[in-house]
């Protein structure tokens, strides 16, 4: 398409992730999703006349283990602020906020693009409360509830680094990645603790010059992440292609027709009236303290991937996919300690364990001991079995965690390595099966195959491939 | 025996503890005079009478099996009507709030009632505490006790009042600008704003955060004194509380002047002061000469800036802070609406007052995008210039001398047509919310139309005992305002 390849897209993202401390961030109710409405607040967070907040101390050391892990710098001393404005459910009229000296700034995270590696900046990272969720329900209206107000929530801010909807993926990826590796946030983006709001222009390619943009707010899923980004891209460059402006708006991403809509312009948008919360001491940090939260981050996944390739000699792709979710990279390291094969551990998780997983490992644990992937990695890297036994295996294991080393005992799934037995199923299977050497005299290797299957079959799945490959080749060539 | 209703606070625990009394019989005492004097003074928008019988009783009942209590307990108190109690109808003196019964105590009424204090009712006051007269009530006028046809000040009108009219022995106020001391000198009482963060805010409805304080209204100093211990103290609860050792407030009270330094600012007896106000601070200085005290002439040269850098934090805060109240959870709702911007619009156009609805524009306005810099900053530069100018004088004084308010009290209706020349009559008590220091607001005289007049000590934070301890010499040498019959007073003061 002629016009897209005239323009550029510039974007830039605002995630707000949840943190999970057990409390809410300025009261002690709890913060467990999915409870009954309205069970889960007190005067404080429903804004009740007198109530005042108090800063959970928590969600401070959680904010700077998340800025800490985007590569930020950690601010001595932020305040928080009140972010003016009236809804529903918003029960003090204001969000306490930070405005104009946030918790972290001046981080940034890496993602591998088609070019290579490519550096997205973080403008900011500020710590805030949630608002409550309105229920609309047709026969009482619409009804609010309050559970969620005061929920702590860090607000991510990308620079407008941004040039392709892989990349926004990219990035959301990688940086949901580096959050659940610190522990801070659960980032369910399907119960909203991992919301986006994406920032949208374009420009002329080889414009310095930033383009009007949009925002469109809480997008929750990869997909509509994608959607969202290329709908509005196109919709920006028809308009300019038209002769016409793009007008500073936030527009609704709807995940139904993958289309956005405007929902308010600039000429209506609030003025937040931002200023300092008088109920609310500034947020000091000390150096050591800062060095003590540093401390308890984990080693995070660019640390890992480079582990990986060097002591495992994986490829970086197989390493990046061992590490975009902390359990699977976790559970890897249990499973290449207990072997001598990593390797061969690393690919049977990618190629078969992950597609018996479900598609969003952050849901589920892995049901099966690390060390009986590791047992199954050493058979098949001693030749204990081979490679097909290997893959049942690991899918009955799925169904039932046992031991591989006795099922493969018991069983008497050992692979057969014994040339004169085998070279007996070869001479049968060559002399049954007169169509396939005839078309491999003819010239058709691939016929060698079908025999080859034919052997197989003969030992129960069990033969050494590679023993038989050579008795095979052998065998046709003597003819 | 002295009539129960003339008993301080101190003599009343004495009593109480000897079983001379007991807390029913006072607190019967206080609620007959409710019922006689109430309906011409206004002090309470409501009036706990039961409850009040019981929860003396249980303090009775207590003492009877031997416990040992605390000062206040099976002492009534009055509580101004924007300190939350649970169960209890908490206004604000508004149409807003009008049937807002909260579901919590706030943290100096848990102290009080952990204490043994008996409620007697909830005070009237100007709505939301903006104003200095107790005429923008939504409920009601509260009248000067001694002088009838005049205002008991504001916006602790209501507070002032019950205990100038022996309806309260004592009551809890809240100052944001000088609502508990310019009604304590309105109406002949002692009351203290003490230091920013020392009494906990939790449970008092905000009117400006930086500045309220909640504060004990008293017939003297010393059961001033007393009060305050029981209410001072950090809170989880408020971020803004203060952790620290506060020591006994009545420790100091006898230690008498001689020797001490009390700084008289020029600025304080300025343009704008009236001059029986003027004589009448200056007499107590005399009087604190007299006493062996010096007095050294100090200044607080910004002074003229601290009014308009409060009205624009002030009302700044009040933007924000009253913004929760619109017709959605609690409150009042408006009957028609048809959308939710209407109900807001609605609700808060028929909730809120005059007074209200203009300093929540002033304050809307101070924070706008593009006016914040030139109002609310410049504020916030002004505030630290009043604080340096009071830290440079206490360097040079233990306290200030100065008068509460310019004038003594207005008839009712005299300043309710102009609101800058009510906010004039702050100009006095403001500088010392702005710097979040405490001042204690004691009388010092009447004037020709026998209207009390008052003077605060002003000291840095949390020099409380200290003040204290001057205003009680002062009540020492030329007795307790309060208790002196009619008549008496001009000749004393």
């Amino acid at each position: 398409m002629k016009l897209i390849k005239d323009y550029e897209l510039v974007c830039g993202l605002e995630v707000h992730v949840e943190l999970a401390t057990s409390t809410k961030i300025f009261c002690s109710c709890p913060t467990t999703f999915g409870a009954e409405p309205n069970t889960q607040c007190c005067p404080v967070c429903t804004g009740m006349p007198g109530a005042l907040p108090v800063l959970n101390r928590q969600v401070v050391d959680y904010a700077v283990m998340a800025g800490l892990a985007t590569n930020c710098r950690i601010a001595g001393y932020s305040k928080q602020d009140r972010k003016n404005y009236f809804y529903p459910d918003l029960p003090k009229a204001y969000q306490i906020s930070q405005y104009d000296l946030p918790l972290c700034e001046g981080g940034y995270l890496e993602i591998e693009t088609e070019e290579g590696k490519k550096r997205i900046g973080i403008t900011r990272i500020h710590i805030e409360e949630d608002a409550g969720k309105l229920i609309h329900d047709v026969r009482y209206g619409t009804m609010i509830d309050c559970n969620r107000c005061g929920v702590p929530l860090i607000e991510i801010v990308s620079e407008p680094d941004i040039r392709s909807a892989e990349e926004a993926v990219a990035y959301v990826k990688k940086l949901r990645a580096v959050i659940m590796y610190t522990g801070v946030s659960d980032c369910r983006m399907n119960e909203g603790s991992l919301r986006c709001d994406v920032n949208l222009s374009v420009r002329k390619k080889g414009s310095e010059k930033f383009g009007t943009r949009t925002e469109m707010k809480n997008i929750n899923s990869f997909t509509f992440i994608r959607e969202a980004i290329e709908y509005e891209y196109k919709r920006q460059v028809e308009i300019l292609e038209a002769g016409g402006a793009v007008v500073q708006e936030t527009r609704r991403y709807d995940s139904e027709t993958g289309e956005t809509y405007s929902m308010r312009t600039k000429e209506n948008a609030n003025d937040y009236r931002y200023f300092p919360d008088p109920d609310l001491p500034p947020v000091i940090l000390t150096d050591k303290e800062v060095d003590a939260l540093g401390k308890a981050i984990p080693r995070l996944p660019d640390e890992r991937k480079a582990y990986y390739t060097e002591k495992y000699g994986l490829s970086e792709y197989d390493a990046e996919l061992l590490t975009e979710n902390k359990r699977a990279a976790d559970y890897f390291e249990s499973v290449a300690e207990a072997t001598d094969y990593p390797k061969l551990a690393a690919n049977m998780m990618i190629s078969e364990l992950f597609a018996l997983l479900p598609p969003d490992l952050d849901e589920v644990s892995i049901p099966i001991e690390p060390i009986h992937i590791a047992a199954l990695a050493t058979m098949a890297g001693e030749g204990t079995i081979n490679s097909s036994v290997a893959k049942k295996l690991l899918r009955r294991i799925y169904e039932t965690d046992s031991d591989p080393v006795k099922m493969v005992e018991q069983e008497g799934l050992a692979q057969i390595n014994d040339a004169v037995l085998l070279k007996k199923y070869v001479d049968e299977a060559v002399a049954a099966d007169t169509k396939s050497v005839t078309a491999y005299k003819a010239g058709n290797t691939k016929a060698a195959k079908a025999i080859m299957g034919k052997v197989m079959a003969m030992t129960g799945g069990r033969g050494n491939p590679a023993v038989i490959n050579e008795l095979l080749e052998a065998a046709l060539l003597k003819l | 025996m002295k009539d129960i209703l003339k008993l301080t606070v101190t003599e009343l625990s004495l009593k109480l503890a000897k079983r001379e009394l007991s807390s029913k019989e006072v607190t019967e005492a206080y609620l007959r005079q409710i019922a006689d004097r109430d309906e011409r003074i206004g002090a309470y928008i409501t009036v706990c009478d039961g409850e009040a019988i019981d929860s003396a009783e249980r303090v009775d009942a207590k003492r009877a099996e031997g416990d040992k209590l605390s000062p206040l307990a099976g002492i009534p108190v009055g509580i101004k009507d924007n300190i939350c109690t649970r169960g209890l109808r908490t206004t604000c003196a508004s149409r807003m709030l009008k049937a807002f019964v909260p579901p919590y105590d706030a943290t100096v009424v848990e102290r009080l009632h952990a204490l043994g204090t008996v409620t007697l009712g909830k005070l009237n006051m100007d709505e939301f505490a903006m104003g200095s007269t107790t005429e923008s009530s939504y409920f009601k006028k509260t009248r000067n006790p001694r002088s009838i046809e005049y205002v008991p000040g504001g916006s602790s009108g209501g507070s002032a009042a019950a205990v100038a009219a022996d309806e309260a022995p004592f009551s809890l106020g809240s100052d944001t600008g000088g609502s508990i001391r310019q009604p304590a000198s309105f109406c002949g009482v002692v009351g203290m704003k003490p230091t920013y963060g020392s009494v906990s805010r939790y449970g008092l409805i905000a009117f400006a955060s930086s500045l309220d304080q909640i504060g004990p209204m008293t017939k003297n100093v010393c059961d001033n004194a007393l009060v305050l211990n029981a209410i001072t103290g950090h809170d989880r609860r408020d971020a803004t509380s203060v952790s620290r050792e506060y020591g006994d407030f009545t420790e100091e009270l006898a230690l008498g002047v001689k020797g001490m330094k009390l700084g008289l600012p020029d600025e304080f007896f300025g343009e704008g002061i009236n001059g029986e106000v003027k004589e009448a601070v200056l007499g107590a200085a005399k009087v604190y000469e007299r006493m062996g005290a010096e007095i050294v002439p100090v200044s607080i040269k910004m002074l003229d800036y601290a009014l308009p850098a409060y009205y624009v934090i002030s009302s700044a805060e009040a933007s924000s802070n009253l913004a929760r109240f619109d017709g959605v959870r609690y409150g009042y709702r408006s009957e028609s609406y048809s959308d939710i911007t209407e109900l807001y619009k609605n609700s808060r156009s028929e909730g809120f007052g005059t007074e209200v609805k203009r300093r929540i524009m002033l304050g809307t306005f101070a924070l706008s995008s593009g006016y914040y810099d030139a109002y609310y900053k410049k504020a916030l530069q002004v505030r630290t210039l009043v604080m340096n100018d009071f830290a440079r004088v206490f360097e040079r004084c233990d306290c200030i001398l100065a008068p509460v308010s310019p004038t003594t009290a207005y008839k009712l209706g005299e300043k309710s047509a102009s609101p800058l020349e009510m906010y004039m009559g702050d100009i006095y008590t403001v500088p010392v919310n702005i710097a979040g220091i405490p001042s204690l607001s004691l009388p010092c005289g009447t004037d020709k139309k026998g209207l009390p007049i008052g003077m605060q000590l002003i000291g840095k934070a949390f020099s409380e005992a200290t003040l204290y301890r001057v205003g009680n010499a002062y009540e020492t040498e030329c007795g307790v305002y309060h208790l002196l019959r009619e008549g008496e007073q001009y000749e004393a003061y």
